[in-house]
């Protein structure tokens, strides 16, 4: 934020500290206390600092290398470490006036590849979590069908089944940035993302056994939780890619992603992939449900709003660095992100370090997934120097990932969902990143 | 594996090719059949399940269309949903359905085109079907699907009242319903690019790779009292790696440190919704749990005086909205969570 905050440098961890030179001893105590936090004052607390870090580094044998470890099954289940514990799902104190209707927000900024840890998976529920009982929960289909039927988990989990990479995004992500910047990092101004390997029934296999009429042209879902949320989906889509799911990231649902089943529609905006899903009924016009009349709609300068906007539109963020971060060093940087599409794949990310005058393509890693995560990175040498840092998806129908301003001057600034705009992020001299908007 | 014989030769086809291959559209039968023709096969390929009786169907299929398809015959008056509404729902739409911060019910009409459109269910909802079908399905909020037909035809007819669309001794029934307009009733579209996958987008960026903007202005930044607004950032950055977090608040507990575990009254009381009115420290609906605290900690009874007004409700002591019982709120709960409101909430 302000400039005159002094760089952080990467100081050497403290090799060999015996060897030093002769003012290397003073050197490494202070290369201690910056290691350390400089939370420490004083000569005792520096050289206690220095010998507690001295203690696991070479030529020193680690402690846990002249221990027992843990034995197995010492978590049945797993935990990441404990040092891990700044990785978590956070909420946007504010954003919402119950936990029991509300969200949570993935770390964008601490993971790598594509795919979302199940625990760090964002939450959204409309009427709490529920606790549902997998040997009595069944999914009922019916209305323009020929033989309406009842499945139990035991049936559905019998069909054939296929596993596919795709992402989810609600929404409403990016939309507390429509008009300006109002949230410091990538993790509460994107963070209502997520993808995951699902597995599942095709939702074409259930529509074709229960001989679905040709006449229809939407599928109610409805969820089992106390909202009972209801979305309408289209009969286009549900015969295309659409996915009745029980398994996330080789394991079952988790409870708060549908457990023990979810709809799956791949590029849709994430409300529709219904969780704790009970109910499909076939039918030939759209419901106007509640979260597609007073909610999930677009709001457009003249009043109007956009109903049943599914698409999630090609776009990207830079995960690191991001907002709220801090450089601690120049020269070299990796610039890495995400890109996406609701309409197929990611074919090209650009990136840019002056705020949109000039681009480089960067590189995607492969394989590229349709409708999922795309993982970019892009080799950068930090000056020392301003910098605003830019990506600009574009998918494999051609279409770019728009700027604001090209987004404000059709959709204005009140529509809440689908922000798919270029994000900024400025980096300032002392190193610290933060969420800036340029025109 | 497959238990019918009698398939036509289409739709053995479309079969074997969903058996052979994906993506599946290949067994989406509407490219299979030519018209006039069954859609599907008539003989399911798997046939796992239960056919769905029309009993089951008729508990389940709960939904409403605007078209009134799912709309049970039924009656309700203003004034039964006004006692109703203060007895289950004004305590978070607020008397007036002004809402106490939950989205306001009524109010807003006209402002949707300007700049501070006011969103409530009187000034977006098209449809009184809507209404209808999603206070059925979910509310009261905590304790949805326990309303009767005519509890939701009454609610139904005082939230529109509130919104000066029925008189106050209206009754409405289902013609009644159906034969509303609603202000926004033409406030929707669906001209737009986003329902398909090939729809048509609204934006048309070009990639331009050198000297694409001769000016670069910075329009937006966070301001600096906003700094710590999402607490203190440099711990919400991984411990390791080559890019800290910016410390924007005073440090929490050390480095590495895990939760508690096991939940605590504060926990239990997130947990069973007693946070959707009452904050730790400030009023929402009702009392913050350390206001609460402040006024009973140390009086006689406390703990039973308070776990009874869980368990019953009640009204007068903070104001006039009325704490709807709490029954379904555990025996054990209670007690945890008397203890920590009588504790401090801390």
């Amino acid at each position: 934020m302000s400039s005159n905050r002094r760089p952080r440098r990467i100081v050497p961890a403290p090799e060999h500290p015996l060897a030093a030179p002769s003012s290397g001893r003073r050197g490494f105590l202070r290369r201690a206390a910056a290691l350390s936090g400089g939370a420490l004052a004083g000569g005792a607390g520096v050289a206690a600092a220095g010998a507690e870090l001295a203690r696991n580094l070479p030529p020193n044998v680690p402690e846990w290398s002249r221990t027992l470890g843990a034995p197995i099954l010492a978590s049945p289940y797993g935990v990441p470490s404990r040092f891990e514990a700044n990785v978590r799902r956070r909420e946007s104190p504010g954003l919402t006036r119950t936990p029991h209707s509300s969200v949570s927000f993935t770390p964008l900024q601490s993971l790598f590849g594509i795919v979302t840890p199940s625990g760090l998976h964002f939450e959204r529920h409309h009427a709490g979590m529920p606790e549902v009982d997998p040997h009595q929960h069944r999914l009922m289909i019916h209305g323009m069908v020929r033989a309406p039927r009842i499945y139990s988990m035991e049936d559905l989990m019998r069909f054939p089944s296929v596993s596919r990479v795709h992402f989810i995004e609600c929404g409403a992500n990016t939309g507390m940035e429509w008009a300006n910047v109002a949230v410091p990092t990538v993790q509460y101004t994107h963070g209502m993302l997520a993808c995951s390997e699902w597995t599942g029934v095709p939702l074409s296999t259930l529509l074709d056994e229960a001989g679905y009429d040709r006449k229809a042209r939407f599928v109610l879902a409805e969820g089992a939780d106390g909202a009972g949320l209801t979305r309408t989906v289209s009969m286009a889509m549900a015969l295309d890619d659409v996915l009745v799911v029980y398994g996330q990231n080789g394991e079952m649902l988790r409870p708060e992603q549908g457990y023990p089943l979810r709809l799956l529609v791949p590029g849709v905006q994430g409300v529709s992939s219904v969780k704790w899903l009970r109910r499909l009924e076939v039918g030939d016009q759209p419901w106007n449900t509640r979260e597609e009349s007073l909610h999930y709609v677009d709001l457009m300068p003249g009043g109007k709003h956009r109903q049943y906007t599914w698409i999630q539109e090609a776009k990207s963020v830079i995960t690191t660095p991001s907002g709220g971060q801090v450089i601690l060093d120049r020269g070299y940087h990796e610039i890495t992100g995400l890109a996406w599409s609701g309409r197929g794949k990611v074919k090209r990310v650009d990136v840019s370090t002056d705020g949109g005058r000039n681009w480089r393509t960067a590189r995607l890693q492969e394989p590229v997934h349709t409708k999922a995560l795309t993982r970019f990175r892009l080799d950068w040498t930090w000056d020392g120097g301003p910098a605003l840092l830019q990506s600009r998806c574009m998918d494999d129908t051609g279409y770019v990932q728009p700027t604001y301003r090209q987004l404000r001057a059709v959709r204005g600034t009140r529509s809440i969902y689908h922000n798919n705009a270029i994000q900024t992020w400025r980096v300032d001299p002392s190193g610290e990143v933060s969420n800036v908007q340029v025109l | 594996m497959f238990r019918c014989c009698r398939r036509s030769v289409a739709a053995a086809v479309a079969a074997v090719l969903a058996l052979a291959a994906t993506p599946l559209p290949a067994a989406a039968p509407a490219a299979t059949t030519s018209a006039g023709s069954p859609a599907t096969p008539s003989t399911p390929r798997f046939g796992f399940g239960k056919p769905a009786t029309p009993q089951e169907i008729a508990g389940w299929d709960i939904d409403v269309r605007p078209d009134g398809t799912g709309l049970p015959p039924g009656r309700g008056s203003v004034a039964q949903g006004q006692r109703v509404y203060d007895e289950k729902c004004a305590s978070c739409h607020g008397t007036f359905g002004e809402s106490n911060d939950y989205m306001a019910i009524a109010g807003g009409v006209g402002t949707l085109a300007g700049d501070a459109p006011i969103r409530t269910t009187g000034s977006k909802l098209n449809h009184a079907t809507t209404l209808w079908d999603y206070i059925n399905r979910a509310m009261p909020f905590n304790a949805p699907k326990t309303l009767t037909v005519e509890e939701v035809y009454a609610l139904t007819a005082y939230v529109l009242h509130l919104n000066d669309l029925l008189p106050a001794d209206a009754t409405l029934d289902r013609d009644a319903l159906l034969a509303l307009r609603l202000p926004n009733r033409d406030g929707f579209t669906q001209d737009h690019g986003f329902m398909t996958r090939s729809g048509r987008p609204d934006t048309r960026n070009v990639a331009c790779m050198t000297n694409c903007a001769a000016e670069v202005r910075l329009s937006s930044e966070m301001p600096e009292h906003a700094r710590d607004a999402h607490g203190n950032l440099a711990e919400q950055v991984r411990d390791v790696g080559p890019l800290a977090g910016a410390k924007t608040a005073a440090a929490a507990p050390a480095r590495g440190s895990l939760p508690a575990a096991g939940p605590d009254g504060g926990e239990l009381a997130k947990g069973n919704g007693c946070t959707a009115c009452h904050g730790t420290a400030s009023k929402i609906v009702g009392p913050s749990f350390r206001e609460i605290g402040g006024r009973y900690a140390g009086a006689a009874g406390a703990e039973a005086t308070l776990a009874a007004k869980v368990r019953s409700g009640g009204v007068g002591a903070w104001g006039q909205v009325p704490m709807p019982p709490q029954p379904q709120v555990k025996e054990a709960d209670v007690t945890a969570i008397v203890q920590w409101i009588l504790g401090g909430a801390r």
